[in-house]
């Protein structure tokens, strides 16, 4: 529980928004390097497809409307537009996975090195290729899914 | 086979930071002109930036050039500095774009004819390129950045001196955290704290764990539980634009990560406390 | 308004992470495994995919570990962009709504084409 609770002077202080980079600098891949590049696709695929989860919750209710319904919204859905929305859906699902399983070892603190004596140039022991090669890892995964997910739509498997 | 291919990737890292840090491009130029950011909200100056041209030789340093700049051309300038040797963390600011410290910054590391110098985002803006800190230096109180043991006095029947014993391998666990000069670059950078005012950020967490990984600290469940918050250490998402960017190695971004893994269960405490040791004079 | 301490709320999301990934991977596969994908989504084949226990579990499996790690994620970045209680209080009790209309809508799904296979 973190002190300032309750002491609402201090937590006015600590809310002031002044000079605050906002949503534009997460918002913001760049700058950074590629951890900071993985943190926001991983938000983006996140948002994306939790948003997909709830339109394929929904589309894949209509299945109790009867045949007529469901052949309906095939028609919807099994369009060129469509296969591509999935090819899309496929990668973010592929990277979000990869990084997330990359992350969860990361937050443990696996694969960041050991803490030591900094000398110069002062690199970052946790900025490691051994993490970092996760990250293009994952977006290779993400490349070779989305590439057999549209020969699978778009072949006619 | 898993060791072998981690061994070769951590060659090809080494063989890569050694190339790189041979091959460091130098942009030399004779003049460069400094475009600075100049806002003063409290004499009704709007924001705006000033354009300064001033000369400059291979090891000048943007503080240099800010510096000469206030000297000779504009004595206006609002700036904060002070050990000019990037010992003291006063002059952050952001340099095309980039949280740095302006002693540490030479102009020929730096592409380009013009030099943006901006104030580090997230600190209330004071004027100029002037900041304030005092959120920041709160969130790092918060932190009870102090050794804490229960039994810091050992009363001995005489007069003989006494330590806490740490080994080599004990001191190396938390010294590069300790190594901070709160410049407050990490805070700037850091995408969580551009939105979310009651994160601490990654200098109060590293301190955090700088003080929990010390072995002559006792209060280490009491330091776990001060950042298991909603708005403590579970908001940071390993971006490591921190680690990026400070200059003392400090590494929060390490810090913050295993801090994390005692809590959730990837590592244990296995720190074995320091012992206070009588310090025997042989001439006694 | 927390009845989980927040470490307890990450390790559920980081755990619904792994056994989503199991679960969604399985998924697919029976969707491009047993016969061509086009076949897969006539009526008929759908509506037989209903009638097996195994594959409603999976599919209330996914639903339940998908909405509590992505409605906690979206938590996450809500709570991130303004920091009031009617705020934090508000984001909390929407995800946990949200996970729980989801979850129940797609158990209705579940429930009705189980019994249209069984006419």
């Amino acid at each position: 529980m973190l002190p300032w609770r309750g002491n609402i002077e201090l937590e006015r202080e600590l809310a002031d928004r002044n000079n605050r980079e906002g949503m534009k600098g997460w918002l913001n891949p760049r700058r950074y390097g590629w951890e900071r590049v993985s943190y926001w696709l991983q938000r983006l695929t996140g948002v994306g497809l939790l948003a997909y989860f709830v339109g394929h919750t929904y589309e894949t209710s209509q299945i109790t409307g009867g045949p007529a319904l469901w052949e309906a919204f095939l028609e919807l859905s099994q369009t060129p537009l469509g296969h591509m929305i999935l090819i899309v859906v496929i990668g973010m699902c592929v990277y979000h996975s990869a990084n997330g399983i990359r992350l969860i070892f990361a937050h443990g603190g696996k694969g960041l090195g050991k803490p030591g004596r900094p000398d110069y140039p002062y690199d970052a022991v946790s900025l490691n290729y051994r993490q970092k090669s996760g990250i293009w890892i994952a977006l290779i995964l993400a490349a070779v899914a989305m590439l057999y997910g549209a020969s699978v739509l778009f072949g006619g498997e | 086979m898993t060791e072998q291919l981690i061994g070769k990737i951590e060659t090809v890292e080494k063989k890569h930071e050694k190339e790189k840090h041979q091959k460091e491009k130098e942009y030399l130029r004779n003049s460069v002109s400094l475009k600075i950011y100049r806002a003063n909200k409290h004499a009704g100056e709007s924001p705006h930036y000033d354009r300064i041209e001033v000369p400059v030789q291979r090891w000048t340093t943007v503080l240099d050039a800010l510096l000469y700049a206030k000297a000779y051309k504009d004595q206006s300038i609002g700036i904060r500095y002070s050990c000019r040797m990037a010992s003291c963390g006063s002059c952050g600011m952001k340099i095309n774009g980039i949280p740095r410290l302006a002693c540490y910054t030479k102009v020929s590391e730096l592409q380009g004819s013009e030099i943006t110098v901006e104030p580090l985002a997230n600190f209330p803006h004071i004027r100029d390129l002037v900041t304030d800190f005092s959120q920041f230096f709160a969130h790092h109180r918060n932190m009870e950045p102090y050794i804490q043991n229960e039994h810091p006095d050992v009363i001995t029947g005489n007069n003989k001196l006494t330590e806490f014993m740490q080994s080599p391998e004990d001191v190396d666990k938390y010294l590069q955290f300790s190594y901070c000069i709160k410049c407050g670059l990490c805070y700037s950078a850091c995408p969580t704290v551009a939105t979310d005012t009651k994160f601490p950020g990654p200098q109060a967490l590293s301190q955090a764990y700088r003080y929990f990984t010390d072995n002559r600290d006792t209060a280490s469940n009491k330091r776990l539980n001060l950042v298991d918050d909603r708005h403590g250490i579970w908001r940071c998402h390993f971006a490591g634009s921190c680690s990026s960017v400070c200059p003392k190695g400090v590494d929060p971004a390490l810090g913050i990560q295993l801090m994390r893994g005692h809590l959730l269960g990837f590592a244990k405490n296995e720190k074995k406390t320091a012992e206070l040791k009588e310090r025997l004079k042989k001439d006694d | 308004m927390t009845m989980l301490r927040e470490s307890q709320i990450m390790k559920i999301h980081y755990i619904t992470a792994v056994a989503a990934l199991f679960v969604v991977a399985i998924h697919i596969l029976m969707r491009i495994a047993f016969m061509p994908y086009g076949m897969s989504l006539e009526y008929g084949n759908v509506i037989a995919n209903y009638q097996s226990i195994p594959y409603i579990i999976l599919l209330e499996s996914i639903l339940v570990l998908v909405s509590i790690h992505g409605f906690n994620g979206l938590r996450v970045i809500l709570l991130e962009l303004r920091q009031s209680k009617k705020w934090e209080d508000g984001v909390t009790i929407l995800s946990i709504a949200a996970m729980i209309a989801l979850i129940a809508y797609g158990t209705r799904t579940i429930i009705i084409a189980n019994g249209l296979g069984v006419g």
